[in-house]
């Protein structure tokens, strides 16, 4: 256990993070201006083979904070969401320029520990993808890769990361049952315990909700909320509605690059670039 | 076709198109459904009829005017000896299923173990360039007529491979076994790594995202998940074994044994059929030809439970990905 310093701190069940009746209200105006920075991207550029997929991005992603990455499809959001944890590292063709840093960690170093980095960045995918095993093997899944856990702590770690993720009183009679036996809204959130399991201080979604209908993504929104008391989140998301519903801070993305960045509200309600407010605004996307 | 196009823009007068004739569609759409049927009764009929035949003519066996077989010494009875002239007739049919398993069990070691990891290793680690190589030699190894295997059995493995380990005589089990197992590899190898393959990316993304290296995403996430179709070819590889004959007809010798020892000569059932099937001696009605029916009816009997293991397997592993 003396290894699991970048644990979450209140480990046990302390209590029950449910509030699915509040909806959020509207985000803009609690972020946080003065918040530390999780993740500073510098100069970034990224490839697939010849094509350049982002050009020359700077950004600096908040602590604590929801993140929506906008725009139109092909612009480049989920290439930098992906290369943020290395997952680009699996598609054979994709190089990048620049800087990622997390701390005193340049990401992009050949020399960095992706192993490590991706048990420090959560990722939850578009589509819900639990492994075909038992709930509590799913959620277990991350600490036991990364810690050497015994069973009572290891049992509380899922349940307190359950619990975090709002399922666990719909999963908690069925814990050692398949997780494919759950709808696809209770996948998602059984899929964002499991990064959660892990003890990451960052987490990246890629369209969390693109695959949820519209009860599951309110309570997967609701969910995302919530979790930026504790992690840095980085959303991308198509749905603008989202995007308001459930960020601080909106970057606008258009032919990879950054056009502009901001609270989402001022994003949304004041826009400073002419292609933002066209965006979002619908005239085109 | 630019003739046409200046006419595009107005509506077709549909109403003097010549409709199709709605009875030529419904003719047709019996006869395939014909057709689907009768195909689909064809390989039912010719099941039925198979059982039919070696449940009558086995029966012959237990119930003739010659020599009628104690049904329990057939299960029981330690000798064989059937094709065998001098002594007392003995009708145990153990001897020949322990050939079988003998021979099937040194298969099924060689074949599972490396037909899985070559599996692993094209679905999971090779490049498409290594894979576009190393598949088409695997076809060629399935396409090796099995007769060659069994004088390959005989010709190398027995006295390079298993001579220089032990006292291994000329027709032996180990040999027929390993030559069975090279056999199935392919087999194993082809159908696990369609498994394997068939796992979505999605749960191989799911478990690099969590910081998982190459070896744990492929043994705690894709070889699981792909357990159903890994036993499934596990289970076709084991039919295949018990059923082959060429080889062990060639390469086990004939002498039914029930031992556990691979250096001896073995006759699997198979084999035991093929031999006395060639014999000139074989009558009609006589106690060797239902004999042959006898152990026929068992070999399938093995073949059929394997199937029936494998259907309940695959129900109860089956994953349902949405």
């Amino acid at each position: 256990m003396s290894d699991k310093t970048t644990q979450p701190d209140q480990l046990p069940s302390t209590g029950q993070p449910s509030s699915t009746s509040a909806s959020p209200v509207s985000s803009g105006a609690e972020s946080n201006p003065e918040a530390k920075v999780a993740i500073e991207i510098k100069d970034f550029d990224a490839f697939y083979g010849d094509f350049q997929a982002i050009r020359n991005i700077n950004l600096n992603i908040p602590e604590k904070t929801v993140t929506a990455f906008i725009g139109p499809s092909g612009c480049g959001k989920s290439t930098l969401l992906k290369w943020i944890n290395r997952m680009n590292d699996i598609v054979p063709s994709a190089h990048a320029k620049g800087s990622i840093r997390i701390g005193d960690l340049q990401i992009l170093d050949r020399q960095t520990d992706v192993v490590d980095l991706r048990r420090r960045i959560g990722m939850v995918f578009q589509k819900p993808n639990p492994f075909p095993k038992s709930i509590f093997d799913n959620v277990a899944f991350g600490p036991r890769l990364h810690f050497r856990i015994d069973r009572n702590d290891l049992a509380e770690l899922v349940e307190w990361s359950l619990r975090k993720a709002a399922v666990w009183d719909e999963v908690k009679d069925r814990l050692h049952k398949s997780a494919l036996g759950l709808s696809g809204g209770q996948q998602q959130r059984l899929c964002i315990a499991r990064a959660i399991a892990a003890g990451p201080e960052i987490l990246l979604m890629d369209e969390p909700c693109s695959a949820l209908d519209p009860g599951s993504t309110s309570r997967v929104e609701d969910l995302i909320y919530e979790l930026r008391e504790q992690y840095a989140i980085v959303m991308v998301t198509h749905n603008m509605q989202q995007a308001t519903r459930c960020s601080d801070r909106t970057a606008f993305f258009f032919k990879g690059e950054v056009v502009e960045e901001g609270p989402t509200e001022q994003l949304f309600t004041n826009p400073k670039e002419k292609k933002t407010e066209e965006y979002v605004t619908g005239k085109f996307g | 076709m630019t003739s046409n196009s200046a006419n595009a823009t107005e509506t077709p007068s549909f109403e003097s198109f010549h409709r199709r004739n709605p009875t030529v569609s419904k003719i047709s759409q019996t006869l395939v459904m014909t057709a689907l049927v009768g195909c689909g009764l064809f390989s039912l009929a010719i099941t039925i009829g198979i059982i039919v035949m070696l449940a009558t003519q086995s029966i012959g066996f237990f119930y003739n005017e010659e020599v009628a077989v104690n049904f329990w010494q057939f299960l029981t009875d330690s000798r064989w000896t059937i094709g065998q002239t001098q002594g007392v007739p003995r009708y145990g049919i153990l001897p020949l299923v322990s050939g079988t398993l003998r021979i099937t069990g040194i298969a099924m070691l060689i074949s599972l173990p490396i037909g899985l990891t070559c599996a692993i290793y094209l679905a999971e680690y090779a490049s498409p360039r290594v894979r576009s190589i190393l598949k088409p030699v695997l076809e060629i190894l399935a396409g090796i007529p099995t007769v060659v295997l069994g004088f390959f059995a005989i010709k190398f493995i027995t006295p390079w491979l298993l001579q220089p380990l032990g006292d291994f005589k000329t027709f032996n089990a180990g040999s027929a076994g390993i030559a069975v197992g090279i056999l199935c590899l392919p087999l194993v190898t082809s159908l696990a790594e369609d498994a394997l393959r068939s796992v979505p990316n999605s749960l191989r993304e799911g478990a690099y995202g969590l910081g998982s290296t190459r070896l744990e995403v492929t043994l705690k996430v894709v070889v699981p998940a792909a357990l159903s179709g890994i036993i499934s070819a596990f289970l076709l590889a084991l039919s295949r074994a018990i059923g082959e004959t060429m080889v062990v007809a060639l390469a086990a010798g004939s002498t039914p044994t029930l031992t556990g020892d691979p250096r001896v000569p073995s006759q699997t059932m198979t084999g035991f059929i093929v031999e006395t099937f060639q014999s000139e001696s074989i009558e009609p009605d006589s106690i060797g030809y239902y004999s042959m029916y006898a152990v026929a009816a068992v070999l399938f009997l093995f073949t059929f439970s394997i199937t029936l293991i494998g259907q309940l397997i695959r129900m109860r592993y089956r994953e349902v990905y949405n």
